[in-house]
């Protein structure tokens, strides 16, 4: 049984020139402890769905399930890293991740939470650039403190939106490859969904791959298995024969539909993906 | 065998860094040569002009007058301390003779000096920003919170905001004379009716940057906020007010500004005794001074206003987390 699942997820914007609409009839479904990433290249939808899928916007049509219940609003289980860090920066790393944390467990003492806080950001290596504010951080260390804040509240859904797309490539390699690491070592094992424009980061990273056709509306093509062993590194999967048969079938379904011939067959309806594992 | 010669460069001799001529030009020397220029023209006109009180005073006739002020505040003071020993004295002595008397202690009633006057000034432009902003401040979070509320309070900003505290005092002093009865005051009704015409002209500035801010919040940090599903209580003290802090300040920095040239006005009707009414006074009294005087009173109300303005920039620079950046 999926863990989570979306059926008939509709949302449009209003514009000048009348409603855009983003998503039409998107159907996904994610199994539990599965990391899934959707790929698409930027503006196709895949912010708003991953939005929706959290319980951050709210779908003009269809319905999200979690566990078998409708989402309705964030959950308190949920955690979500965002593209653009989105720490405040007014208060200092620790204090970033300790508002998380008393937010989510507010019984526990303030001694407490932040002690976890700077278990937390020591897990992600800046234990000792605690005290500083996001303003005195890199760019790469602040995305770290926004994954410490994720996933200091032991988070049973992690929502990630394009969490390296602000870094430089060096800085995205080492990150994703903590990423991986964190994943694998949390004390609770968590279901992922992430976003990405990289094909390599989500072969890295994910259980599967789901690509996003834009639109609008956009569509989600076939969900592609990557079956690598964990931990994968990036040198590993250049080589790797599944990794380059995965990259290549997400690539074609990506490519596929900018061939105009072939935008009318994705436009036509409903493509439900999905994935189990 | 011919041997290679390496010469090693010598390291170069630390020279003092030369001074920036050009910036330090700019921003000393020519604002100074601009006031020079200033003083000679002012002395060149006010020899040049004759009104019905004499002459207008040139830079040294202020100059003189404002001596004439600071030594009157001392011998004020002076008075005032010689009184307070003799009753003093006067008590003691009664006290030996009698220790179970009655003393009763009296205030030196002289006219307030210069000096007083300001601080009278500073005290009400204090106590009227206060009022502004106690009502200014939470009234323009609940605006940029609320589209509605703002919807609603907008027209009654837009109206009384070019309203001119001359046009207020009236309203304001009759309203403070009906409700503001009783038999021991703690504050002068004039004190009052200045400090709420000042509340009422300087809140505006405040409000509008503080609703401003706080509906300007990056969309970001609010989606955060939900994201961590914070308390309201915790949502607002934690990210909507730190996030709109340096347009808050900024208002409140307009606020005072505002408040401060307002003040003088409202002083002088209401017969506060703080530099407008002592600018009235001189008016009123027409002797050769007087002029001088007033001269006296314009340096001193733009530099204490000067002042004030820096105080705010520096607390808002304070709590500018955004250069950390």
């Amino acid at each position: 049984m999926s863990f989570i699942e979306a059926h008939g997820i509709a949302k449009s914007f209003a514009a000048r020139e009348g409603p855009r609409h983003a998503l039409a009839d998107v159907s996904i479904a994610v199994d539990q402890h599965a990391f899934v990433s959707i790929v698409g290249a930027m503006g196709s939808g895949k912010s708003t769905l991953l939005g929706i899928l959290a319980g951050l916007v709210e779908p003009d049509a269809g319905r999200v399930l979690v566990g078998g219940e409708p989402v309705r609003g964030v959950r308190s289980d949920a955690a979500f890293v965002f593209q653009n860090y989105s720490l405040f920066p007014w208060f200092s790393a620790l204090e970033n991740v300790r508002l998380a944390v008393g937010a989510t467990s507010p019984q526990l003492p303030r001694a407490q939470q932040t002690e976890t806080a700077r278990r937390a950001l020591e897990q992600v290596g800046l234990g000792n650039a605690a005290s500083r504010r996001p303003g005195q951080l890199s760019g790469g260390m602040r995305q770290r403190v926004a994954l410490a804040r994720a996933l200091a509240t032991r988070p049973a859904l992690l929502f990630l939106d394009e969490p390296f797309g602000a870094l430089d490539a060096l800085t995205r390699e080492t990150l994703q490859q903590e990423l991986a690491r964190l994943c694998q070592s949390a004390e609770r094992p968590v279901t992922t969904v992430m976003i990405t424009n990289s094909v390599e980061e989500a072969i890295l990273l994910s259980d599967w791959i789901v690509p996003i056709v834009p639109g609008p509306p956009a569509t989600l093509g076939e969900p592609i298995p990557v079956n690598l062993p964990r931990p994968r590194t990036v040198s590993q999967i250049a080589h790797d024969e599944d990794a380059s048969r995965a990259r290549a079938h997400v690539l074609a379904t990506l490519t596929a539909s900018l061939r105009p011939s072939s935008r009318r067959r994705w436009t036509a309806g409903a493509q439900p993906a999905v994935v189990e594992g | 065998m011919s041997q290679s010669t390496t010469t090693v460069a010598k390291p170069p001799v630390p020279r003092f860094p030369t001074l920036p001529v050009a910036a330090l030009g700019r921003q000393l020397a020519v604002p100074l040569a601009a006031v020079l220029v200033f003083l000679a023209l002012w002395s060149w006109a006010a020899a040049s002009i004759e009104t019905s009180l004499g002459r207008i005073p040139g830079p040294v006739g202020v100059w003189r007058q404002a001596g004439a002020l600071w030594a009157d505040h001392q011998v004020e003071r002076a008075k005032a301390a010689a009184f307070y020993d003799r009753q003093a004295a006067r008590h003691a002595a009664i006290l030996a003779a009698d220790p179970a008397a009655a003393v009763t202690v009296a205030a030196y009633t002289g006219k307030p000096t210069y000096i007083d006057q300001i601080g009278t000034s500073l005290l009400t432009v204090f106590a009227g920003f206060l009022v502004a902003t106690l009502v200014a401040v939470p009234l323009g979070i609940l605006c940029g919170l609320s589209p509605t509320i703002n919807a609603g309070v907008n027209p009654f900003v837009q109206i009384f905001r070019p309203v001119s505290p001359l046009a207020w005092l009236p309203i304001v002093t009759i309203v403070v004379s009906a409700l503001y009865v009783s038999d021991n005051p703690m504050f002068e009704k004039s004190f009052i009716t200045s400090a709420i015409t000042v509340a009422l002209c300087s809140l505006w500035p405040a409000l509008i940057n503080t609703s401003l801010g706080v509906s300007s919040i990056d969309r970001d940090l609010m989606n955060v906020a939900t994201v961590l599903r914070l308390p309201w209580w915790t949502k607002l003290v934690k990210v909507v007010i730190p996030s709109s802090l340096p347009l808050i300040f900024t208002g409140l920095r307009l606020s005072l500004g505002v408040g401060w040239m307002v003040l003088i006005a409202a002083e002088m009707l209401a017969q506060n005794p703080g530099l407008g009414k002592f600018v009235w006074d001189e008016f009123q009294n027409g002797s050769s001074d007087s002029l001088g005087r007033i001269m006296v009173a314009v340096f001193t109300i733009g530099a204490i206003g000067f002042l004030l303005d820096r105080v705010m920039h520096a607390v808002h620079k304070a709590v500018d987390f955004s250069r950390a950046q």
